[in-house]
């Protein structure tokens, strides 16, 4: 291949510590929510890739409708975690995740 | 059937026992209840008691003493190798003994019900406890008779000086407000306290016969070669344990019936009720000294001449005439027969003394009998006198004073307005100066022909000689002064016109009093019967067939010179006393004789100072010794203990600061505190922000990969 | 380096700056484009995977639908944030070492382990393939049903979640 999956792998790895670091650290709400759909993008990136360079020659589709799924499953993610964002703001109206913090002892 | 009753003997005493549990513990509140229940166990006891008294008069055989008698055998006590055996036995003299000291308490427990107040208003408060003590106290005399060794005779003793205690204080809560009256209270007090004097000098004894010869027993110690052993060896110097211990013992009997020096305490205890003073210092309690040493007579004679004998003929004939000097000041007419009792009561150990063993327990029986009477008669004529005092004057009329119903310049003309108790006195007065035919008498006299016999003869044991004839002497002035007092009290009480108001409106006694004076009479009038110098049943009784050390008693016939002059001097008495009291009987409160005798009659009033000597020798220093000891226990020895109190407070104080407030609680504090920081440390990790959760779990992954990419 | 490589490393750039750019912005709102132009770089990345029909979902999906609902988001939750306001947490410094270093352990898996790589040409009809995979009892039927019900259920949910009180 031109493209050596380790290449493809190591993208998706950067793509999902910078995800990863937003998620831990950002504070407004929606910010950590973006951060995981990075996350979640780059999971889709090493799913194609493997599939495209260890599956596809046998014809299986394994890894395309596990991406999908993924995406799926990621909208449904986003749409119930912003209206929770949307709810926590008119309760409380701040979206600053160190705001919610009931559960502290 | 000997065998029967006499097996039973063990109830004598125990019947008046359970009259006394009987009221204390139930009929305290009903007299009646406890005059009936008091009555019955002195009664069951006096027909007990003179049943076994017949028993062993028709037979004598085997019963005589010292070593004679029926044993009943109660306990045994182990002690080391051998067994000390304690239970009663009945001799005749026990059988004797038997024959008076119920019925005498029986006749007091009658007359106690009128004394009392019974059914009256002025009934005694604490009329139920007065029976249970007398109960208890004729318990403690019966036992006493019937005791067959020293041990339980010591025990009856000492019980019975327990009561007279308890009885001279009964109205504890008397005052006078003359501070030189002794009180009931202080009385009692200096009863026990003087006879315990006595006691103990009377345990020494007993421990140290004990001591050499390993029993108490009677009939073991008073055996002949316990006896020989006791004469032949000595205690020290050339003084054997015979002598020894019989002097002590002879302590113990000093104490007891109020010998010279321990006589102080008998008058005081006239504080006491009437009924008290009949039953324990007339009839029973002090005649247990006498008692006693006629028990231990073998002992008493086991030496030949020895001291003891001379020691008690000469205390007990001394103290017959030092007493009944005082009497003849005495105004008090309880006192002037308490003194008479302690003269009687030398009369008896000078008996003893010349060896007149027989001479000394008729006296003994006689004049218990007659003692009891003229107390009992005193008593009467002293209620009456206070009920002729409260119709007089009023309830309550205290002007003047306090008057003294017991004083006899008080009265005077009694036998018109009292008659039956007149005349009882007046025959007990006679028994008691020995006029014939009276019972007095024949006692009286057997003692002073034994004296003489032995001045003449020389006696086989004790005294004799010239010493004999000092008793015999001592004795006949006695027996002078005993009937010039008597006759005195007499005249004063019952002749002439009253004196003073009280006195003439005093009533005869009830029934319940005077009963009991007209049985005691008749039996004063008859009772010489049994003691005749011809057919002398009392020798028959208790002295012909004992054989001590092996010889027989002599027995002292009549002798016609010593009765002619006993009658006279007995005469001699009544008629000076006759001559100044009687002839023209005194019309005021004033003694006649305190004029005539001036300095030595303030000294027989007071006694001869005897208890002021006696304060300040003993009971002075003997206070000033227990404030010392108060004084060292407060000091020093509360001082030790509360100094270790003190340390222990100390050192616990101590210990909590050092050692359980930083250590032990330090540790149980830091626990919970290194519980609370550790908690105050995690809580840390509890932010509730999800993205803190977040991280940890993002580090772990990545440490979790690290550790697996180094460990390969 | 092939045109396939220069091609590869632009997208990728592209994807990591846009990724970059939204974990650092304090506007939020220049977050959210960054975010659009990340999965843009993505989708392109799909394409040179030969998987064109997942490229075009990314884009329409994601781009269209999630970051719009995102925008709409922010605009609901807040004014916009503020130049004051930090836009990271206090534990940000821990986050980017955790981040760091993961990044440098998987690296280092990822470029030792060697990868069974197959080279073989795409599948033709891929899409047709897809969509009968997707149908067909046998093969992925109920996990397409799965994740229908799974969407249904959330559309609920945030509608429920989000309303008015």
């Amino acid at each position: 291949m031109q493209i050596p999956l380790s290449w493809y792998l190591i993208v998706a790895a950067a793509l999902f510590c910078i995800g990863l670091y937003g998620a831990l650290s950002r504070r407004n709400a929606v910010g950590v929510l973006m951060g995981v759909e990075l996350m979640l993008n780059s999971v889709n990136i090493n799913l194609l890739a493997f599939w495209r360079q260890v599956e596809a020659a046998s014809g299986t589709l394994a890894g395309q409708v596990f991406a999908i799924i993924v995406i799926t499953v990621a909208a449904a993610e986003a749409a119930v975690g912003l209206a929770l964002i949307i709810s926590v703001y008119r309760s409380r109206k701040s979206v600053d995740v160190e705001d919610i913090d009931l559960m502290k002892l | 059937m000997r065998e029967f009753f006499f097996n039973l003997v063990w109830l004598l005493p125990l019947f008046p026992l359970a009259s006394f549990a009987i009221i204390v513990l139930w009929t305290n509140r009903n007299r009646l209840l406890s005059t009936w229940v008091a009555w019955i166990g002195i009664g069951l006891s006096w027909i007990l008691g003179w049943t076994i008294f017949i028993l062993t008069w028709r037979n004598i055989i085997g019963l005589t003493p010292p070593t004679g008698g029926y044993q009943v055998n109660l306990y045994s006590i182990p002690t080391g190798t051998t067994q000390l055996q304690l239970g009663f036995h009945v001799d005749t003299l026990t059988g004797l003994m038997l024959f008076m000291v119920p019925f005498v308490c029986l006749m007091i427990f009658i007359y106690s019900k009128g004394y009392m107040n019974y059914g009256t208003d002025e009934v005694d408060s604490r009329y139920s406890r007065f029976f249970a003590q007398i109960s208890l106290f004729a318990c403690g005399m019966i036992g006493l008779v019937v005791s067959d060794n020293f041990v339980t005779l010591f025990i009856f003793w000492e019980l019975m000086g327990l009561c007279s205690y308890l009885l001279i204080g009964f109205w504890f809560d008397k005052s006078y407000d003359d501070p030189k009256r002794i009180t009931p209270k202080e009385a009692g007090l200096k009863a026990f306290l003087t006879t315990r004097v006595g006691d103990v000098i009377m345990l020494s004894g007993l421990l140290l016969l004990y001591s050499q010869t390993g029993t108490m027993s009677f009939r073991e110690i008073f055996s002949e070669e316990t006896l020989h052993q006791l004469a032949n060896t000595y205690a020290f110097g050339n003084m054997s344990w015979a002598t020894l211990t019989a002097l002590l013992i002879f302590g113990g009997a000093v104490g007891k019936s109020a010998q010279f020096p321990l006589h102080v305490w008998l008058p005081d205890a006239m504080e006491g009720p009437t009924p008290v003073s009949a039953l324990i210092h007339a009839a029973t309690m002090v005649s247990a000294g006498v008692y006693l040493v006629a028990r231990s007579f073998p002992l008493f004679v086991a030496v030949e001449g020895g001291a003891q004998l001379t020691v008690v003929a000469l205390i007990g004939s001394f103290t017959a005439l030092f007493a009944s000097t005082i009497a003849l000041a005495q105004n008090d007419i309880k006192r002037v027969l308490a003194y008479s009792t302690i003269s009687q009561l030398g009369y008896m150990f000078a008996a003893l003394g010349l060896g007149a063993y027989v001479a000394a327990v008729f006296h003994l029986i006689t004049h218990a009998f007659f003692k009891a009477l003229l107390f009992m008669g005193s008593g009467s004529v002293i209620h009456g006198v206070e009920h002729g005092h409260h119709h007089a004057h009023g309830e309550g009329d205290e002007a003047g004073g306090e008057f003294d119903a017991n004083d006899m310049l008080n009265m005077g003309g009694l036998l018109r307005r009292m008659p039956r108790t007149g005349w009882t006195f007046i025959i007990g007065a006679l028994a008691l100066t020995g006029i014939f035919p009276w019972a007095g008498f024949w006692s009286k006299d057997e003692i002073l022909a034994d004296a003489w016999l032995g001045f003449l003869h020389g006696g086989a044991f004790g005294v004799s000689g010239s010493l004999a004839f000092a008793v015999w002497l001592l004795l006949t002035l006695a027996a002078i002064l005993t009937a010039f007092y008597t006759g005195r009290q007499v005249f004063l009480t019952f002749a002439g016109k009253p004196r003073t108001e009280a006195a003439k409106h005093v009533p005869e006694s009830t029934g319940s009093m005077t009963w009991p004076l007209i049985i005691l009479a008749l039996f004063t009038t008859f009772l010489g019967l049994f003691g005749l110098p011809w057919t002398n049943r009392v020798f028959e009784l208790v002295g012909q067939a004992a054989k001590i050390m092996g010889e027989p008693l002599e027995h002292a016939g009549f002798v016609l010179t010593v009765a002619l002059i006993s009658l006279g001097a007995a005469g001699t008495g009544w008629l000076g006393a006759w001559l100044i009291y009687g002839r023209k009987p005194l019309t005021v409160p004033v003694d006649p004789l305190e004029r005539a005798l001036g300095p030595v009659y303030t000294l027989l009033k007071n006694k001869y100072y005897f208890d002021e000597l006696y304060r300040a020798i003993i009971v002075r220093p003997a206070i000033w010794f227990a404030g010392v000891c108060a004084r060292f226990d407060r000091k020093v020895v509360d001082g030790i203990v509360n100094a270790v109190g003190a340390f222990g407070r100390w050192l616990s104080s101590w210990l909590r600061n050092a050692i359980d407030n930083p250590i032990i609680d330090g540790a149980v504090n830091g626990v919970g505190q290194i519980t609370g920081w550790l908690g105050e440390f995690m809580r840390a990790t509890q932010t509730g922000k999800v993205q803190n959760y977040l991280l940890v779990a993002a580090v772990t992954v990545v440490l979790l990969l690290a550790l697996f990419l180094v460990r390969g | 380096m092939s045109l396939l490589q220069i091609v590869f490393i632009v997208l990728s750039a592209i994807t990591l700056i846009g990724a970059l750019g939204v974990v650092t912005n304090r506007n939020l709102f220049r977050c959210a484009l960054f975010l659009v132009l990340s999965f843009v770089g993505v989708a392109g990345l799909y394409v040179l995977l030969e998987a064109e029909f997942l490229a075009v979902v990314q884009i329409l999906v994601y781009v269209g639908a999630i970051s719009i609902l995102i925008i709409f988001a922010i605009m609901l939750s807040q004014r916009l944030m503020s130049p004051e306001f930090r836009a990271s947490n206090e534990q940000w410094i821990w986050a980017l070492v955790a981040a760091v270093a993961l990044f440098a352990i998987l690296a280092f898996i990822l470029l030792r382990v060697s990868w069974p790589t197959i080279s073989a040409p795409a599948p033709e009809n891929a899409i047709s393939a897809l969509g009968q995979a997707l149908v067909s009892p046998n093969q992925y039927l109920l996990v397409f049903e799965v994740a229908s019900v799974l969407l249904v259920v959330a559309l609920i949910g945030a509608v429920i979640i989000a309303r008015e009180r």
